[in-house]
């Protein structure tokens, strides 16, 4: 599903991914960790279509996300480590969700009902203005709405309190099959029954890549 | 299209709700009002007098705060998405490079364009109330100018911000080039350059090249045609053309200006990483 080959990015002098190379299958829910700099996000962002590799390439179902992004974009939600200052309201991002990507309006209130996040009464409410822990329940509501095959979340728990964790694992056991399901972690005890692969990278190169 | 539209459609309304829009707005809605207030249309200086009067010294006004609000408010619409890391969640959904930066464009352009055009509007329909004579050809005139100069800096705003990394930045690079086109008017540097005795040819291309002197001379050209409160350079180039022709120039230059900036910023926005 996800194919990255000999990927290499480079920042300046900076090297962030070395030749790296791996695949992810149906089915697979990977952890990724590493320590701060060691490319995770790079990563991600270039399986996003974000970065012009240096060399090496990316594949999403055979496409490439730089030239395909469209295609490739539709089959893939994103939930990012700090929630954006996005300035519309949460009706307006889920117009402009729901017009983008045809996502089903209903389904994001019934997940945010799930994630305990009371949407009807702030939809009028800017998004940059909820707490951090209602924002990071909106995107996560909407990543699960958006029903892709990919699922990328990077440390999606930052700001959720216990019982938020609780709601949110559970809605991704009842989400996880024939998906690829791709955290940025660096806590594996929170995610390790929901992970059956865990990759480590260090300095831009996989270091160890094992199935759990 | 529907997610071109999308995209202008949602930069409008969240342009139309910042503090800086309003700004903007009460900016130049008050200018027509002070006028107003002021008696401007009563009055009467170099031989105009009544609306002609108060547009005149709208649109003088204009050509120095318009540029550096568009520049200003503008510059950081990508660049600071892209610091704010909005640009990585939102371009997380299947919306095209090419959607998403039009979008921004025309949204963006419809809330710059539209209270300098509506302040005009209000001028109109005050004096006609008021029962002054309707100046229609300097009206027609001035909405094209303004919209000819309102699409130069734009697009020119959306270059810088294509390939400027953080906003702060873009701001620096925005107001530089305000300075810079400001300097080289009619009646500051190039006229420093005259006394000078700087090569006429090259004194003459300066002006030429730049939408705000082009936009100076065109919206003073209906009222002095011997253009005596202009400077040599605007007397100059109407000696060498037809007004109408200069007319249709200041609209059309600054317009392709627009277009062209716009369309290098998409290029290198899409040769670009994203974030």
């Amino acid at each position: 599903m996800i194919k990255v080959s000999q990927l290499t990015k480079k920042f300046g002098s900076h090297l962030s991914l070395d030749s790296v190379s791996c695949e992810f299958h149906k089915n697979e829910s990977i952890a990724l960790m590493g320590a701060n700099g060691a490319g995770k996000t790079t990563l991600i962002r270039s399986i996003l279509g974000y970065y012009h590799p240096d060399s090496g390439e990316v594949l999403i179902d055979g496409l490439n996300p730089i030239k395909e992004r469209v295609k490739v974009l539709k089959n893939i939600s994103f939930v990012p480590q700090l929630p954006p200052p996005i300035k519309l309201s949460l009706d307006e991002l889920m117009h402009y969700v729901c017009t983008s990507a045809d996502v089903d309006k209903e389904l994001i209130l019934h997940y945010a009902n799930e994630m305990k996040l009371d949407l009807k009464s702030n939809l009028n409410k800017s998004f940059f203005k909820l707490s951090g822990g209602m924002k990071q329940k909106m995107l996560i509501a909407i990543s699960l709405a958006k029903k892709s095959d990919i699922i990328i979340y990077d440390e999606p728990t930052a700001n959720l309190d216990p019982q938020a964790r609780d709601d949110f694992y559970r809605l991704l056991k009842q989400n996880e099959d024939e998906k690829v399901l791709l955290f940025v972690t660096h806590r594996l005890e929170e995610v390790k029954e929901l992970v059956n692969r865990q990759i480590y990278m260090d300095l831009g190169k996989v270091v160890s890549d094992e199935k759990i | 299209m529907k997610n071109l539209y999308l995209i202008a459609y949602l930069d409008l309304k969240e342009s139309i709700r910042a503090k800086w829009f309003l700004v903007y707005s009460l900016v130049f809605g008050g200018l027509i009002a002070l006028f107003f207030i002021a008696g401007v249309t009563e009055s009467q200086v170099m031989g105009f007098s009544g609306l002609s009067r108060l547009l005149l010294m709208y649109i003088q006004i204009t050509i120095v705060i318009l540029p550096i609000f568009i520049l200003i408010t503008t510059v950081r619409s990508i660049s600071g998405d892209r610091d704010n890391h909005i640009l990585e969640y939102m371009l997380s959904f299947p919306i095209s490079l090419k959607q998403y930066y039009w979008g921004k464009i025309i949204g963006r352009f419809i809330t710059v364009y539209l209270p300098v055009f509506f302040a005009m509007v209000i001028a109109v329909l005050y004096g006609a109330i008021k029962g002054a004579a309707i100046p229609w050809s300097i009206f027609f005139l001035y909405t094209g100018l303004l919209f000819a100069l309102s699409s130069a800096f734009l697009g020119i705003a959306f270059f810088i911000s294509s390939f400027v990394k953080s906003s702060e930045v873009a701001l620096g690079i925005a107001f530089f080039i305000w300075i810079f086109l400001l300097a080289f008017i009619d009646i500051a540097l190039i006229s420093l350059m005259m006394q000078q005795r700087f090569n006429p040819q090259l004194i003459l291309f300066l002006a030429m090249i730049n939408p705000m002197e082009i936009f100076r001379v065109a919206a003073i050209s209906l009222f002095d045609p011997e253009l005596t409160v202009m400077g040599p350079v605007a007397f100059y180039i109407l000696d060498s053309m037809s007004q109408g022709i200069f007319v249709l120039l200041s609209v059309v230059y600054p317009f392709s200006i627009g277009l062209i900036f716009a369309f290098l910023g998409f290029k290198i926005f899409e040769k670009k990483d994203l974030v």
